[in-house]
Order: structure tokens, then sequence, then C-alpha cells
């Protein structure tokens, strides 16, 4: 197991994520319904949580992401 | 008389040999679909024309003297995300209730028809496939077969209730987060999440991408191996297939499990859940004679990165209708998405980083093991609309808890094969038999084996309306 490497900036759960929701959603183009915004911040909400387990684990910089392209050959 | 619980393999048996004809076997499942589905409310659409078609096509076949395929005559059902012909692919949404039908089969929909099978209809699942309890508030609550006023599982509840309803023997679902291992838990079924790149998913609705599978459901690991051998082949139109030939297990159920290694599961997969969980993964290792353990790590992380990719790769696959039609969705849906669109690129990333990085943990566990054992579910199916459940001293939300153990799993695409404990007077449920890639062989071996000594079975209940 190769060491991990220097910590990640990590989400304070305690923060309250409503002022990120309506900022990212102007920056988005992508307008949130007064009616579904506690729906859409209590998921953002529950969603800081999982990224405070994720950016918790610090990896090495050799581990690339998941998803692997790969070009396929022209066949003529 | 074609009984309820006739399975797969049997049911093929019966139309070879001339015992009954796929026309009657068609009518009887017809007939039990019409009789039963009203309480279970499984199916969104009965493809009856097409049954009794594909049926008098195997009758005909057989009256020529030709060969019939291994499925033949076997009725079966899919989730309503597989394209079939004639039909609107629903994906469990009202949005996608006005678009036009699919113009031809699934790639598994064809297998399956080149295997003799007869499709019975399409099947209720959560909208999107985004839950793990098929409470759909446009199509309708599953219920549970051995219990109506319980979930039966989602995404895939409709498959899971309509054969542990006895309907169909056999059917198919999908599973990126544990899909078709938490309704195969609820309904105490068989149920196979394959290794992922194995079975081709053209033809299915997506939900994300790096993470779905397809995979089929049954009442025996005999039949599960039927299906999913059926399902197996080379298809150049999904991307994510992996290019290996296909590996039968049929043959291997009944084989011998001498000097299989077995572990259970500890850390994350020993808390979480109720005791009912852990008792269950005590009797299977029991039966297969093991006391040791292994430590998946950080598969809390795990999940939470499962947690993250599903949230951001869903949404972005249905940004035009939460731009122009938030209304239409399942209100539960939609705030999962509408959130999922707004994630910061970084924390997804990290998690595709962690996806690489959990794999090669798991890879290290088995240079020593060929099978790991862990919950499929945390506890046995809720009741339909129950919102919050004890776990650990905590109260939490009972709905996405119920993937704390299959979505470790599937985040690196191994295989898993989900085995069914019935309990008297309880309801059944279910243990994961875990894999190492490309090694569906072992579960089905092992699967068959706690078969063959009692420990793990299915059985089929139809409530009355």
């Amino acid at each position: 197991m190769t060491a991990p490497t220097s910590p990640l900036p990590v989400p304070d759960p305690g923060t309250d994520p409503a002022a990120y929701v309506d900022a990212a959603a102007t920056l988005a183009g992508l307008p949130v319904d007064p009616a579904f915004r506690p729906g859409v911040v209590a998921n953002m909400a529950l969603a800081m949580k999982m990224a405070a387990l994720v950016m918790g684990r610090p990896l090495p910089g050799a581990v690339e992401p998941a998803p692997v392209y790969l070009p396929p050959e022209v066949r003529t | 008389m074609i009984p309820g619980d006739l399975g797969v393999v049997a049911t093929a048996d019966l139309v070879r040999g001339g015992g009954a004809s796929a026309t009657d076997v068609a009518r009887a499942a017809l007939d039990r679909i019409a009789a039963g589905d009203g309480m279970l409310n499984a199916f969104t659409d009965v493809t009856a024309d097409r049954a009794l078609a594909e049926a008098a096509a195997i009758d005909a076949a057989r009256a020529r003297g030709e060969a019939l395929g291994p499925l033949a005559g076997v009725p079966y059902a899919v989730k309503n995300l597989f394209d079939v012909a004639g039909i609107t692919t629903l994906a469990g949404a009202a949005i996608e209730r006005g678009k036009p039908p699919a113009a031809r089969d699934g790639f598994l929909v064809r297998k399956m028809a080149a295997a003799g099978s007869v499709l019975t209809g399409a099947l209720n699942m959560d909208e999107y496939a985004y839950g793990f309890t098929t409470e759909n508030a446009h199509f309708g609550n599953v219920r549970n077969p051995h219990d109506p006023e319980r979930s039966a599982g989602g995404s895939s509840g409709g498959s899971a209730a309509a054969v542990a309803g006895g309907l169909v023997p056999a059917s198919l679902g999908s599973d990126t987060n544990g899909s078709i291992r938490v309704p195969a838990s609820l309904c105490g079924l068989f149920g196979l999440k394959p290794t992922f790149g194995r079975l081709s998913r053209a033809g299915s609705y997506p939900f994300v991408a790096s993470l779905d599978h397809l995979g089929p459901f049954a009442r025996s690991a005999a039949d599960l191996a039927a299906v999913y051998d059926a399902c197996q082949g080379r298809d150049p139109d999904d991307p994510a297939q992996a290019d290996r030939a296909p590996e039968p297990v049929s043959p291997l159920v009944g084989a011998s499990i001498a000097g299989v290694r077995v572990a259970v599961a500890d850390d994350h997969f020993a808390r979480n859940g109720h005791a009912e969980a852990f008792e269950a993964v005590a009797t299977v290792a029991g039966a297969l004679r093991t006391k040791r353990t292994v430590t998946l790590p950080d598969a809390a992380r795990a999940r939470a990165a499962a947690f993250l990719v599903t949230n951001a790769e869903g949404a972005n696959l249905h940004l035009p209708d939460l731009l122009a039609r938030p209304q239409d969705f399942d209100p539960g849906t939609r705030d999962r998405l509408l959130c999922g669109a707004l994630l910061p690129a970084g924390w997804v990333l990290q998690a595709q980083r962690l996806r690489r990085w959990f794999l090669d943990r798991a890879l290290e566990v088995f240079r020593e093991v060929d099978v790991i054992l862990a919950p499929a579910t945390p506890y046995s199916a809720p009741k339909l609309g129950q919102a919050t459940v004890e776990v650990d001293g905590e109260t939490i939300p009972v709905r996405p808890m119920l993937g704390v153990y299959t979505q470790p799993i599937s985040f690196v695409g191994l295989p898993v094969l989900a085995v069914p404990l019935q309990r008297p007077g309880r309801m059944p449920i279910g243990v994961q038999l875990i894999a190492a890639p490309w090694n569906e062989a072992v579960l089905f071996r092992v699967a068959a084996a706690l078969e063959a000594d009692g420990v793990v079975s299915a059985h089929v209940s139809l409530p009355q309306a």
C-alpha cells in the first residue's frame, strides 16, 4: 500500500450549504424553484457528509480515476 | 396445470420434453399475472400478445423437430428500463411516458429470446432507478409478496416481487448501487450482480454509466445460472463491456466447493445493521465452516464515493429535464438530482480516484480468499412508507441505509450473488457472496452448495387481494 499524501480540503459538515446551492445553481444556469430548495439543500448537506469521508482519505498521486478511456483502433 | 413455483430449468425441461406446450405455460403465467398483480403492482406493461406469439413459435419449432433453446418456453419479465420493442421504456418515470416506443429489444432481451424464453411484460421500479424501496409516485408502490404491507426493495422491486410472487420464474433487473441485491434480500430470492462489464447494458435506460450493471433474479441457483448463461455474449454496442468470451456457470451448479476459501467481511460490514443481518451471515459462515474474517478497508469511504459518483452522473443524464420540467419528477428523485447537478467537481473526481484505491485494496484481500460473505441489507423488508429506522442507537432514514453493504461492492464492480435465508414467521433476508472480478463461477458453486444443504432457499408467496 503506497503511503498517503498530504491532507485534502475536507468540508465541515456544520456548514450550511444553502448559500452554496443558490450560488452554484446561478452559476450553472439551473434555477432551483423555491419549493424544491429545502430538499436540494438537505441533499447537499448529506453530500457534504459523504464528501467529508471521501476527502478524508488522501491518495497517492499515482492513483488515477477509475474509468480508463481507451481509443479504439480505426479499421479500414 | 402449471404451478406458479415451477422454476426456470424445470419449465424448460417440461416444454422440451413435451410435457406441456409453451403456449400453455405462457397462458398460465399470464393468468397468474392477471390474478396476482393487482396486489403486487409489479407490472407496468403486460406483453400478452408477444408472450403468446413467442410461445407459439417455440411450439411450432418443436413440432418441426427443431432443437429448442435452453430456456424454451420459460416466461420472464424485465424491469421497465429495458428496451422492449413496441413499448415505451419508462425507467419508472412519468416523464418518459409520452416518448415513442422502443424500436427494438435491448441486448439482453434479444439474448433471452434467442434462448427460447417468453417475455410477459415490463416491471415497476424506482424512478430512474434512484431508490431502494420501489415506492414510485407515478406508478405506485410494489408490494412484497411475503407481506404486502412491506417493501419489495428497489430499485428493481417489480423484478423481485414478480418472481417471489410466483408470477414468473425469473426476471431481469439492474444494479448500480444494490438494486438487484437489495430486492433479492427483501423478497428472499437469488439475485446476481455480475462483474462490471460482463453483461451488455445496450438497450437499457442508463442511470450511472460508470456503475450500472444488469443481472437476473430467480428462485434457485440453477435457475439463476440458466438465465445468466443465456444473457452472456459480446455486444459492441456497450462500450463498457469487457472483451471476454462467455463463461457458462450452469455446469458448475453442484460442483464441489472443497478448497474454496471463504471469509466474513468485518469492520463496516459487521456494524450499521440489525442483528438479523449478522445472524444470516453467521448462519452461512457456519454452514461453510469458516470462522475467518477479512477487512475491506475504507468501505464506508467507498460507499460515500459511490454516493457522490451516482449523484453527479445521474444528475448529468437528466439535466435537460431538470431544467425544463423539474416538477414532473418524483419529488425525492428530483431533489437528489438537482443536488447532484451542483456538486463540486473535486469531490466527484476524488471519488473516482478512491474507486481505484478501494479496488486495489479489495484485490489484495482476494489473494487470500475466494469468497467474502457480507450482509445484503442491514435489515429485512421495512414497511411501505416507513421513514426511519434505528441502527446502532441512532435514528436514520430507512431507504438510503438499505444500500449500506451493497454500495461499496458494486462501486468496484465485484461480482455478487445474493442468497436468501428463509426464517419461519419472519421476513427473509439475504447474504452477499462476493468474489474477485470475473469469478462468478465460484459464487454459483458456493450458492448451489448452500442450497443443497438447505441453508438458503427461495419460496413463492402470493397474498390474496
